[in-house]
């Protein structure tokens, strides 16, 4: 097995991507396009939410410090946040949270099916019920994609669009860091390179049903896995974290 | 079925405690009135998760974040079996949002007062849900099945939610001084507005009559107001706090807590319009409606391709 | 373009355990077969509520009229003997 900072910094990575997607897909509620997807979209925020729950609490557990999956989700700043890029952007408009919840949903399809089979069994375990919700979450992502792509001139345009500008935020998920590298050897997780190839045959059959071009190879942005920020996470965080921090000695 | 065999057939029905269906014959103001009251529980189920969503970002841990975040997704669902529920009388549910959007339909007045603090939240969980569920422990016996059926499903699934604003008050209560001030402050905002919930008096209620006579309403304003008091004195004394009215006296005679006077011109105030977020809360609402309208029409022309493909 | 913005009423059937009935649950507006599925497994599923889904366009459904109700219903009141409580058995005999 890989050494405790290793796996420890890898379950953050997996904590922190549940956290913020599910942050940003509740700001949804209330303002769905209509009742029933305002509905589904909190659905969504509560499988990932309740993912990041699992993740903190294991990551809590490997440190070893006497920390919470709480103190890890509200006291740490931005630059120890390891979520990707794409998960901070922002909630925009439908077609741009549908763009983003194709990419990352099929993402965690395939990851979450390789960590089934991890040697670390709690991350197995823990990837054994979250896979089942993936799949929900990126068949959901690709009815849409399909509607969104195939209805009107003008949700066709905005897909487009949207599909167009987070593109360069998708080559980091498949980064190959030293952690990863590591961890591959023992077990833990996957080579993202493999990865990556299943994710393009998938997002790209969906997207060519749609009626949508596939970017080009563009560059990519990166520098979550330093914690190296887009502007926006800071905002979610000091939203997020408010209370903890205004009142360090409160529990809730 | 001539007019008074109509009538007949439904007084008939409502006499028995049989329930009113779809279907059956019912007196046009029967129908008209369920509409009305029915759509309002709707939207005020609505309008409700914008007050509640307002801490969704910033609630203090993971498990408050899940509780709060299915507690909204709730009230949105609570709001669809009611919709549901209407449109069986035979008024569309676009037709209720634009009646909501034109102010000729209401919601309760409770969510026209804004969210301050987290214990809010608390509050609202525990004094709004739990005068809400008081009302709709009620309404399960409603004439009308739809509505009844709605009811029902609503007060099983909305048992949790008191329970978790009782929480959320308790644990602030066992707190830091901060935390017990905010959790005072939220009971003081709170609890006043709480009581209107159930309407004016019996004495100033102007469409009792016929409700009563159909068996759509099945207890009174006072009476259910009453009830609330009396379970939540005890609740509040539980967990240290003090209910923010000077003349709440234990009646011996009557079994119940005498109380103070609401404050009936605030009430109808913010009723009218000029409470703090009426007209937020509604610009809200339209916004959204406006901003998921080219979703909308996406799906219905997906739907109508797919559709010419099959034929 | 519809003016109705509130896309078509659907009638949701679930089964909450297997071998059971399909019951009445409720209805969701959505505006195909897959968004209505998923529209009802995500209101009417919320508490582990459901096993399987069937959706039904509304529009599909045709109901009884009451007015029929004694037309349609009441002949069977007297066909005591669809009951097996109608036929005596001689005492001793089992498994009948």
């Amino acid at each position: 097995m890989g050494s405790k900072e290793q796996l420890f910094k890898y379950l953050l990575r997996l904590g922190d991507n549940a956290l913020i997607q599910g942050h940003r897909l509740s700001e949804w509620c209330s303002r769905g396009p209509i009742l029933e997807e305002d509905i589904a979209l909190s659905n969504l925020a509560l499988d990932n939410i309740g993912r990041a729950q699992a993740f903190l609490q294991y990551a809590s557990e490997v440190e070893g410090n006497g920390h919470t999956a709480d103190d890890l989700a509200y006291r740490r700043s931005e630059r120890q946040y390891l979520n990707f890029l794409i998960t901070e952007l922002p909630t925009g408009n439908f077609a741009y949270t549908i763009t983003k919840q194709l990419f990352i949903a099929q993402y965690d399809v395939i990851l979450f099916e390789a960590l089934c089979k991890s040697t670390d069994t709690t991350i197995a375990g823990i990837a054994a019920k979250a896979i089942k919700e993936a799949r929900y979450h990126a068949s959901h992502a690709s009815d849409w994609c399909l509607r969104l792509g195939m209805g009107t001139a003008l949700s066709h345009d905005l897909l487009q669009n949207e599909i167009n500008d987070i593109w360069m935020f998708t080559g980091e998920m498949f980064e190959m860091t030293e952690l990863d590298k590591d961890l591959v050897q023992f077990g833990i997780s996957p080579d993202l390179t493999i990865l990556q190839n299943i994710w393009l045959d998938k997002v790209g059959s969906v997207l060519i049903k749609s009626g949508i071009q596939l970017p080009g190879q563009g560059y990519q942005q990166t520098g979550s896995q330093q914690g190296i920020h887009t502007e926006h996470l800071g905002h979610i965080l000091s939203e997020m974290q408010y209370l903890q921090r205004a009142y360090p000695d409160a529990t809730w | 079925m001539n007019s008074t065999d109509l009538v007949t057939s439904f007084e008939r029905k409502i006499d028995a405690e049989d329930k009113i269906e779809p279907r059956d014959a019912m007196p046009e103001k029967y129908r008209l009135h369920l509409i009305r009251q029915i759509s309002q529980h709707a939207h005020s189920e609505v309008i409700g998760m914008q007050p509640e969503g307002n801490w969704l970002s910033r609630a203090p841990s993971l498990r408050a974040k899940q509780i709060l975040l299915a507690k909204i997704q709730d009230e949105g669902g609570h709001g669809l079996y009611l919709y549901s529920a209407a449109e069986t009388l035979g008024i569309s549910r676009d037709e209720m949002i634009r009646q909501l959007h034109e102010g000729k339909a209401r919601y309760s007045n409770i969510f026209n007062y804004p969210t301050l603090t987290w214990a809010d939240i608390g509050a609202i969980g525990w004094l709004v849900d739990g005068a809400a569920i008081v009302n709709q422990v009620a309404l399960q016996r409603t004439s009308y099945g739809p509505y009844a059926r709605a009811m029902f499903r609503i007060c099983k699934e909305e048992s949790f939610h008191q329970r978790q604003g009782y929480e959320i008050m308790a644990n602030m209560m066992k707190g830091t001084v901060a935390q017990r001030e905010m959790a005072q402050d939220a009971m003081n905002r709170w609890w006043w507005p709480s009581l209107t919930m159930f309407g004016p008096h019996d004495s100033d209620s102007p469409h009792s009559g016929d409700a009563f006579r159909w068996k759509i309403k099945r207890k009174s304003n006072d009476e259910l107001r009453q009830k609330f008091i009396d379970k939540t004195v005890q609740q509040a004394e539980v967990i240290g706090l003090t209910i923010p009215d000077a003349q709440l006296k234990w009646n011996e005679e009557k079994q119940g807590y005498d109380h103070g006077e609401i404050n009936w011109e605030e009430f109808k105030r913010v009723i009218n319009g000029d409470g703090p977020c009426n007209r937020q809360r509604i610009e809200h609402h339209k916004k959204c409606h406006e901003e998921g309208r080219w979703v909308r029409e996406a799906a219905e022309a997906y739907q109508r391709k797919i559709q010419s493909i099959n034929n | 373009m519809a003016t109705d913005t509130q896309l078509d009423l659907w009638e949701v059937f679930i089964q909450g355990k297997s071998g059971g009935h399909h019951m009445h649950a409720g209805s969701v507006h959505a505006s195909d077969k897959e968004m209505a599925l998923k529209n009802a497994r995500d209101l009417y599923t919320r508490r582990s509520e459901g096993g399987s889904i069937w959706v039904v366009p509304s529009s599909a459904i045709i109901s009884s009229a009451p007015d029929d109700a004694a037309m349609l219903f009441d002949p069977a009141n007297d066909k005591i003997y669809r009951h097996p409580t109608f036929y005596v058995i001689p005492e001793g005999a089992k498994q009948i």
